[in-house]
């Protein structure tokens, strides 16, 4: 299989098991320890009062509201639709969150209650969280959640075969998964609480863009550890190199896990010292999410009235 | 040669650990004659901020856990006070009482938290009731925690008037954020030792030392609080506290002096009724 140019910069020439091999084992390895330091580092970075206030709104733009609950039901999507268009009714001006991220069968229910709201739909596909499945069936999936109107499309890499070193699969569904979503964007979740090493985070990272990702992932929120600042780093700092060689710029979705506004603005100072204004809009960032809102929410609360807030006074879903 | 004392620094107690104040500042605590006894943590507003959520992530499970239970972590606390008799009468003589005083408010404390232990498993029987209706119902009132309880510690004396307000909020389930005697706020921290090492569970009782006017404010507007215990307020403190209860309508109990009452429990108690029928 020979690769669109734009990519032939980072991955070899023809894709074949062999040459994926040997191009991941010779990516240079990620130093633990600097990653740590680093976020460490950045984490501790204050933040002035009117800045804190315009990146709080930020967060709630770049926010995936999610739920990925076997108990989902549609009354509870439509809670979340509406939620997700007005976070706060008592205070309009608050924006809408990004898109809502939900199960593929909830898919034509979020559809109907965003309705010219602005907020997408994004849909879990590929047999989330596993993707365990037969790579028809995975296919099938995301197709289904396109037709049913989702925007976006959020799949899973079969782990199993990456760390096997079967790459070639990983890369071969990842670029099929893409070709069957049309224009939805694609996110690839890499559940790096499984990949195990930061290494293999970057690895997963170049492969999934070089298949063709609009984003990349970090989790699918149903395993521990979820999104840490290292791995976002990592994935961060991989996005600038595929920049840097091939000129595409792939958005990020760190996920699960994120719960306080505190720990989501370590996310965006590491976002902006990484790879800066560019990939500071909801576009290209994303936060994948459900208990993160209402702490933003309590934040602003906060910031406004000078008395800090009960989660008591806001909507649990 | 004569040896140099190893002088204690005194921290809050939040969440079952005893971190210093956020903010890196202390204060000293002086002694009858004006001499510096020690250092004590001076707390922020984020400090208080963070002991409300730790006191509110321990709410489900001190409210939830039965009443023969809390009476026995209670009668608990009682014995290891005891065990720390000697401690307590040392720091209230250095802070002006006299040893004869200072013993008889140390026993006085003691004995005053085994009373209250007591009442654990009794306070719902006194003050819930079988209310009689004209219809057939079981119509049945049972009193239940109110929930985050600040709870701003008289001045004097030190020890008696903490536990005297601590333990009645303790008893039906509520968790608290203390703001002890901002004058001698040693044996506030020495309580936080001793409940620590007792089977209070971390969270349920939080122990900030330092300014009250700092703190008041920030305390009375938090809307994650749902009653303050202003007994041991000032003047212009209260009315501080009373401004800030109305934003989300704060429970402010002004009963005054260290006295033991089940009117005390029954004040950080919300009365939940519900109607059963009859004949079913």
């Amino acid at each position: 299989m020979t690769l669109a140019t734009a990519h032939a910069s980072v991955l070899p020439d023809r894709v074949t098991t062999a040459t994926l091999r040997s191009f991941l084992r010779s990516v240079p390895s990620v130093d633990e320890v600097g990653a740590a330091e680093r976020v460490a580092a950045l984490s501790t970075r204050s933040i002035k009062r009117e800045s804190k206030r315009a990146a709080l709104d930020l967060m709630i733009r770049m926010m995936d509201l999610t739920t990925l609950e076997g108990k989902d039901t549609p009354g509870r999507i439509a809670q979340l639709a509406a939620k997700a268009i007005r976070p706060d009714p008592t205070q309009p001006s608050i924006p809408s969150v990004a898109a809502v991220c939900v199960y593929p069968n909830m898919v034509p229910y979020a559809v109907g209650a965003t309705e010219g709201s602005g907020v997408r739909v994004a849909s879990v596909a590929t047999y989330f969280p596993s993707g365990l499945a037969d790579i028809r069936l995975k296919l099938e999936e995301a197709k289904m959640v396109v037709a049913a109107g989702a925007d976006e499309v959020d799949m899973v890499i079969d782990r199993g075969a990456f760390l096997a070193g079967d790459y070639f699969r990983v890369f071969d569904e990842v670029r099929r998964v893409k070709e069957a979503c049309g224009d939805a964007h694609l996110k690839v979740i890499l559940e790096t609480g499984e990949l195990a090493t930061l290494d293999n985070v970057r690895r997963a990272s170049l492969l999934a863009m070089a298949a063709g990702a609009d984003f990349i992932k970090t989790s699918t929120g149903k395993v521990t550890p979820a999104a840490t600042l290292p791995v976002t780093l990592v994935m961060l700092e991989a996005i600038r190199d595929f920049f840097d060689a091939t000129g595409v710029m792939v958005g990020m979705k760190p996920a699960g896990g994120i719960r306080t506004s505190k720990e989501a603005m370590r996310y965006l100072v590491v976002l902006n010292e990484t790879l800066g204004e560019p990939w500071m809009t909801p576009d290209r960032f994303r936060f994948g999410a459900s208990s993160l809102l209402n702490d933003v929410l309590m934040q602003i609360r906060w910031l406004e009235t000078g008395r800090y807030a009960s989660p008591d006074y806001f909507t649990k879903d | 040669m004569s040896r140099l004392d190893v002088k204690k620094t005194y921290k809050l107690y939040v969440g079952g650990k005893f971190p210093r104040s956020e903010s890196g500042r202390s204060y000293p605590a002086v002694g009858g004659d004006g001499e510096v006894l020690a250092r004590m943590a001076r707390a922020s507003r984020k400090d208080l901020r963070d002991a409300v959520r730790v006191a509110r992530s321990a709410l489900d499970g001190w409210a939830g856990a039965t009443g023969y239970n809390r009476g026995q972590v209670l009668y608990r606390v009682a014995e290891t006070l005891e065990d720390r008799k000697d401690t307590f009468v040392e720091q209230l003589t250095m802070t002006g009482a006299n040893r004869q005083a200072a013993r008889r408010e140390v026993a006085a404390g003691i004995d005053r938290m085994v009373w209250y232990a007591g009442w654990a498993d009794k306070f719902v029987q006194i003050l819930g009731n079988l209310n009689p209706v004209a219809g057939p119902f079981f119509n049945i009132s049972v009193p239940e925690p109110t929930g985050v309880v600040g709870i701003v510690a008289p001045e004097a004396p030190a020890l008696l008037g903490l536990i005297s307000r601590l333990a009645p909020v303790l008893v039906p389930g509520n968790t608290t954020v203390v703001l002890a005697s901002e004058r001698h706020p040693m044996p506030a921290i020495t309580l936080a030792e001793a409940l620590h090492s007792s089977d209070v569970p971390p969270g349920v009782v939080n122990i900030l030392t330092g300014r009250k006017d700092e703190l008041i404010g920030v305390l009375a507007d938090h809307m994650d609080v749902n009653a303050v215990d202003a007994g041991g307020a000032a003047g212009d403190q209260l009315t501080r506290i009373q401004q800030g209860a109305v934003h989300n309508v704060k429970r402010v109990v002004t009963m005054n002096g260290p006295t033991q009452s089940p009117y005390l429990i029954a004040a950080f108690t919300e009365t939940k009724t519900v109607w059963h029928p009859k004949g079913l």
